[in-house]
Order: C-alpha cells, then sequence, then structure tokens
C-alpha cells in the first residue's frame, strides 16, 4: 500500500474503495473566524500525492464520520495535500480541533477538474464566492505556474464581511503581480473596509477580460453561481466555456451512496466540477 | 458476471441455451439437497407473519405449498388453496437484494491506540448461496443493481463477493399479481437471462412438473446431478402457456414511450404537490424496491472508544437528512422527494445506467401504506400534457 498513489484505488475491484488511508497532519492553519486549512502528509511516507484541481478527498475522523472536502493545494507541492474546511457539521467541527500530528483518514482523489489545460491560450476568469474559493485555489496554483500558457487572468473573489477573505494573506501578496487582475468584495463592509462592497457579480462588468476568448470558472453558493452564469453571459462569454462546481451530500463518492445525483448526474463521479450544459436545464430549478 | 454470460434468447424459445429438461415435482428436493451438500446455502420464498419472505430452507416442504397471494394498492393477502403447488404467486415484501446489497454491512473497522489509529477491510469471505424461486422481474432487478454497483468506474467489493458466489434459480411467473408491470417495463414474464438454471412449474390434469433450462455453465453442472429427462414438444408448449397465462394478468400498465423526456418537463407538475399530500415520506417504497441502492453510512465505537466501525446501511431518498448538505436539505418538501425518486426510477436511471430503474414488480404499489401506485401517478403526468394540448379527448 504504502508505495501506490491514493489515485490508483480507482478501478481495481480488488482494494475497497471505502477503506481510507491514514494521513498525518502537518500543518493546521487557521484562516478565519470558521475556516482552517490542514495540511496533510501520508502517515507511513513514500505515498505520492497527486491530483487535479478541483478533485476532492473524502476524509475520516476517526469514530465521527467521513466528510468530501476539495483539496486546495497546490498540485505540483507532490507530498502534501492541502484541505480547507469550514466548520459546520458534526465532522467538521471536530476536524478544526485536530493538532499537528493527528492522524486522519484520506481516500481520493475523486472527481473532476477545472479545465485548466482546455483553458491554455485563452484568457481565464476564476469567480469565486467565500469558501468556494478552495477548489479554485489549485487551478490558480496551476495557471501560475504555467503562467505563459495563458492569457489574461483575472481572480474575482466575494465573501460576506471583510474578515470571511480566505487566504488573505496570498490574496494580498497576488494582487501585487502584474500578470494577475484581484479584485475582492464584500457583501457587508465595516468601517475599516476600503475595498469593493457588494456582490461579486458586480466585479464581472468590468473585469479585464476578452470574452470571446474566456474560460470561467465559478465555485460558490449555488445562487452566486446562478447569477454569475447570468453575468457572464451578459459579457459575452460562451455558456460552454463556463465550468462549475456542486455540491451535494455524499456518503461514498464512488457512485454508490446515490446521496450526490443531480438530476441525471452524479456529483461524485461526473462532477464535481461541470460545464455549464451539463447542468443548466438542473441548475434553475428548485429542490433538484 | 452472470448476466453477461447469456445472451436473451427470442421471445416464446426455450430451445436457445440447449435442450430444457423435464423431472417431476418431487426432485426438486433432489435439486435443494444436492445444492446443500455442495455448500450452498439455499434461500427461496417462505411464509412469515402472513407474507411470503425469503428465507433459509432446507426442503421443498418449507416452500409456500399451496399459497397464493393477492396484491392491490396497499393490500396484500395470503390464501392457501388444496392444490399443492410450490410457485403459485407472486414477488412478497422483501427482493434478494437483502442477499447481495444487504441491509447493513460493516464496511470498515479501525483501532485506535493513543493518537494513533489503523483502518482495517473488515469483510469476511462470502459463503455459497443459491437463490430459488427468482422471478423474470428480480433477475432483471439483479442486472440493475450489477450495473450500479460493479459496472465501474469503481466496483463495490463487497456486492461483487456476493454476487460471484450466488447460484441463481428463476422460476417463470404463471401468474402475474395485480400490481405486477413487468410485461410493460420489458422485464418479464418469463427468465430470459442472467439465471443458472430456470423452472416452469406445469400442472395439467394429474402431471405436476418442471420443465427447466440451462443457462449457465455452472446451471450445467448442476442439472447434470438430477434425474431429469429431456422435454417434449408439448412439454415446452405447456411450459409457453403457463407463462402466456401470466403475460395476460398484468394489473398494471405503464407507457414508456418518451417517459423520461415527460418527467424532464414536468419537474413543476401540480401533480407533485398532488402526491405530495397523500405522501407519507414513509420510505416504504424504497425499501421493497429490488433495484433502489441508496445507502448511507453510520460510524459507531465502543465505550472506551478504542474500536470504531463504520456501517453502510440501506437509505432512501424520502428522508430529510438524504439531501442534507451544511444550512440545510436540499429537498425539504415531500413533493420534491417523491418526484426525485419517481423522476430517476422512470427518467434519469437511463441516462446514469442505460436502462429503467423499475422492473414493474408492483412492490412500491402493494406496499405503499396510502397506496400511491407509480403506474397512474405517471399517467397523470403523462395526461397533463395533453390536457394541455387540448388532445386528451382525441387520446382516449
Amino acid at each position: 500500500m504504502t508505495t501506490q498513489s491514493v489515485q490508483s484505488a480507482v478501478g481495481a475491484p480488488d482494494l475497497n474503495p471505502m477503506l481510507p488511508q491514514t494521513f498525518r497532519v502537518r500543518k493546521v492553519i487557521n484562516d478565519t473566524y470558521d475556516t482552517f486549512t490542514l495540511e496533510l502528509t501520508p502517515s507511513h511516507g513514500g505515498a505520492e500525492v497527486s491530483f487535479r484541481p478541483g478533485q476532492f478527498n473524502m476524509l475520516y475522523l476517526y469514530g465521527v464520520g467521513e466528510v468530501p472536502i476539495s483539496i486546495s493545494g497546490d498540485p505540483s507541492r507532490g507530498n502534501v495535500l492541502v484541505h480547507t474546511t469550514r466548520a459546520v457539521g458534526t465532522v467538521t467541527k471536530v476536524m478544526s480541533k485536530l493538532k499537528v500530528g493527528d492522524l486522519i483518514g484520506v481516500r481520493g482523489p475523486y472527481g473532476t477538474a477545472w479545465p485548466v489545460e482546455e483553458a491554455v491560450g485563452n484568457d481565464v476568469v476564476i469567480i469565486a464566492g467565500g469558501i468556494g474559493l478552495a477548489p479554485l485555489r489549485p487551478a490558480l496554483y496551476h495557471i501560475l505556474s504555467h503562467r505563459t500558457k495563458y492569457g489574461k487572468v483575472v481572480l474575482l473573489y466575494g465573501t460576506r464581511t471583510p474578515s470571511d477573505i480566505l487566504y488573505r494573506k496570498d490574496l494580498e501578496q497576488l494582487r501585487s503581480r502584474f500578470d494577475l487582475e484581484v479584485h475582492v468584495t464584500v457583501d457587508r463592509a465595516m468601517g475599516t473596509w476600503r475595498g469593493n462592497v457588494g456582490v461579486v457579480t458586480n466585479l464581472i462588468p468590468k473585469a479585464p477580460f476578452d470574452p470571446t476568448n474566456t474560460v470561467a470558472m465559478v465555485c460558490g453558493p449555488e445562487i452566486m453561481m446562478r447569477f454569475t452564469v447570468l453575468g457572464l453571459q451578459k459579457r459575452g462569454v460562451a455558456l460552454d466555456s463556463i465550468y462549475l462546481s456542486l455540491e451535494r451530500n455524499m456518503k461514498c463518492a464512488v457512485g454508490f451512496c446515490g446521496h450526490c445525483q443531480f438530476g441525471p448526474l452524479f456529483v461524485c463521479k461526473d462532477g464535481p466540477v461541470f460545464r455549464y450544459g451539463q447542468v443548466r436545464e438542473f441548475l434553475n430549478k428548485r429542490e433538484i | 458476471m452472470k448476466t453477461d454470460k447469456v445472451q436473451s434468447s427470442s421471445e416464446g424459445s426455450f430451445t436457445s441455451n440447449g435442450a430444457p429438461r423435464v423431472f417431476t415435482v418431487e426432485h426438486l428436493n433432489t435439486l435443494i439437497r444436492n445444492l446443500r451438500d455442495q455448500g450452498y446455502a439455499v434461500i427461496g420464498p417462505v411464509v412469515q407473519d402472513a407474507a411470503i419472505v425469503y428465507d433459509e430452507i432446507s426442503s421443498s416442504e418449507d416452500l409456500p405449498i399451496g399459497w397464493i397471494d393477492t396484491q392491490s394498492n396497499a393490500s396484500y393477502r395470503l390464501t392457501k388453496r388444496a392444490a399443492k403447488t410450490l410457485f403459485n404467486f407472486t414477488v412478497g415484501p422483501q427482493s434478494w437484494k437483502k442477499y447481495l446489497h444487504k441491509p447493513s454491512v460493516r464496511i470498515l473497522e479501525a483501532e485506535k491506540n493513543g493518537n494513533e489509529f489503523a483502518v482495517n477491510d473488515a469483510q469476511p469471505p462470502a459463503k455459497k448461496q443459491a437463490f430459488l424461486g427468482v422471478r423474470a422481474c428480480e433477475l432483471h432487478a439483479i442486472a440493475i443493481q450489477d450495473r450500479v454497483l460493479l459496472g465501474g468506474p469503481y466496483v463495490d467489493p463487497i456486492y461483487a463477493e456476493l454476487r460471484t458466489n450466488t447460484l441463481i434459480v428463476a422460476v417463470n411467473c404463471e401468474k402475474a399479481g395485480g400490481t405486477c408491470f413487468c410485461a410493460s417495463m420489458g422485464t418479464g414474464p418469463r427468465a430470459e437471462h442472467g439465471y443458472d438454471l430456470a423452472l416452469t412449474e406445469i400442472r395439467e390434469s394429474d402431471h405436476h412438473y418442471f420443465l427447466i433450462e440451462t443457462g449457465s455453465a455452472l446451471g450445467a453442472t448442476v442439472l447434470a446431478g438430477l434425474p431429469a429427462e429431456v422435454a417434449s414438444e408439448s412439454d415446452i408448449q405447456a411450459a409457453n402457456r403457463v407463462i402466456a397465462t401470466a403475460t395476460h394478468q398484468m394489473g398494471r400498465k405503464v407507457d414508456m414511450s418518451e417517459m423520461k423526456e415527460i418527467l424532464y418537463r414536468n419537474t413543476e407538475n401540480p401533480r407533485w404537490q398532488d402526491i405530495a399530500s397523500r405522501c407519507m415520506s414513509c420510505a416504504n417504497c424504497t425499501l421493497v424496491c429490488p433495484t433502489c441502492f441508496c445507502t448511507t453510512i453510520e460510524d459507531t465505537t465502543d465505550l472506551r472508544g478504542t474500536r470504531a466501525e463504520r456501517w453502510r446501511k440501506w437509505d432512501s431518498c424520502f428522508t430529510m437528512e438524504f439531501s442534507y448538505i451544511h444550512g440545510g436539505s436540499i429537498r425539504t418538501s415531500p413533493g420534491t422527494r417523491y418526484r426525485q425518486w419517481l423522476t430517476h426510477k422512470f427518467g434519469s436511471w437511463g441516462d446514469q445506467f442505460g436502462s429503467a430503474g423499475c422492473v414493474g414488480c408492483g412492490r412500491c404499489i402493494t406496499w405503499c401504506p396510502v397506496g400511491i401506485d407509480v403506474t397512474e401517478e405517471l399517467k397523470a403526468i403523462r395526461d397533463s400534457e395533453l390536457v394541455e394540448a387540448g388532445s386528451i379527448k382525441s387520446k382516449e
């Protein structure tokens, strides 16, 4: 087991795809008052951690349960898994109390990826709402480490308040780059906030990208994604160039448990990243 | 897989899998005894708590001899007749998924030692099991679950192990129940593939015997140990008559033409609200359904906290927890939960796995405590489009 990549569990019938491998917490970062980032390494060493931007893992806490969490780290960092999580449920609240050296179960990576290869030669606009920035960060890392392959790159990011801004230091550093546009907005500002106020879709009209030659990657609450698609459409971005990452209840991540169905799609194996055309028929319907 | 071994025989033909055989009714016991001698747990229909369910049997005496069932919306009744029939009933509340995709399975165990824990695959090896009396609809249901759990990209090793260790003796239906509609779904009443052996119970004048077909090499080996003779043309015709009787007795029917498109178009149909006013979200339909595969996970620890287990259990899309994500459930109303279930069965299942998710066994109609009838609801949704188009009168 120790020399196998985590990914090799796919399609190997003798391996139980429901069986996690243990990883050790290497670093804990408290990003905001309710979000935290864990850096994990394989507990027995050796395992190559390979994933594609946009994929997720199932994280198991001993005796508590398992949750799907997207991978938020740099895909070129071979030996560390990075997960950013909001402490909202039973499992994630216990997870937020993990300390350096603790063990956690990991299986994955699962699901589809952001179209970082298809986007080569195009402008890229990344639009995130709240913790939706976490699954988009690996795509941004990938694009920045292959920066010359892409045209203009824009990150539009909206959160509820300034204290909800994820990866704040990273964003401040990224904003100083000449080859990247970063725009952040908040729904509600405090007195010290000097930035944009309003929903993230307000940033779309003036964002510097060529709509006829742009790939958009969007992740956030579904209502935000619906309005983002409208905003992009209004700018003239082709619907087929818009990609969304969806979230649903998930127990297995391998297509067995049925919980993540979205119309005919399984978010776990057909997604979580979808081309807009795959989901448009169901995205605007209630309680699908 | 077994389902792939045997190609579908042509309609009305008993000859594609080698010559069918016949044996007398007494030799069903020989078959059961031989299977048990070969290490199989033989599981068949038995009467328990006023219903025909599946359980381990040791002889044909355990079968529901003389019992027949009467089924309709929210109604299931057994009556005993003098005739010593062995399989003159249709499906009861249980399906074979109880033995293949089990209601409750431990998927892993973990041991904690200080701050460390280790995870183990907790699967005991599966024992050989032989199903006796699998109906055509149930063969299709097993084939459907095969596609879900073995079709990839991931394979469920627990299901795969049980499936590989299962021998299937099918029985052709000689009657159809009041809630049956396999003829509409193209899944019966004739067992066409997916079995090792298939029986047809024939009772003509004072003859009571079985016609037996072989569906696999394993089936042929089992059959070789039985005192069976080559069936005559009149035996084959007698068996055909038995199945034809069932075909013409279907208590329900469904027009499946364009069903998926109709359901996709009608996500906002007021009928869902109408169903919701009757549906109790009790999940009975999903539990009796032989194709419903959804599961949830339960985590447990012992009192000392040094041992943890994860259990996979049948779940239902009718519960609120099913679609829960942070902040609340996606499908909060019974109407959208019913819509999800029915649209999945008759619509999106086709997109996902290449067939409907319904085999027309009628269990969900019989065991719905308020008698909601999927065939009636599908028709209502279909007809509502005709009403809108102003053409319902000309269609009727």
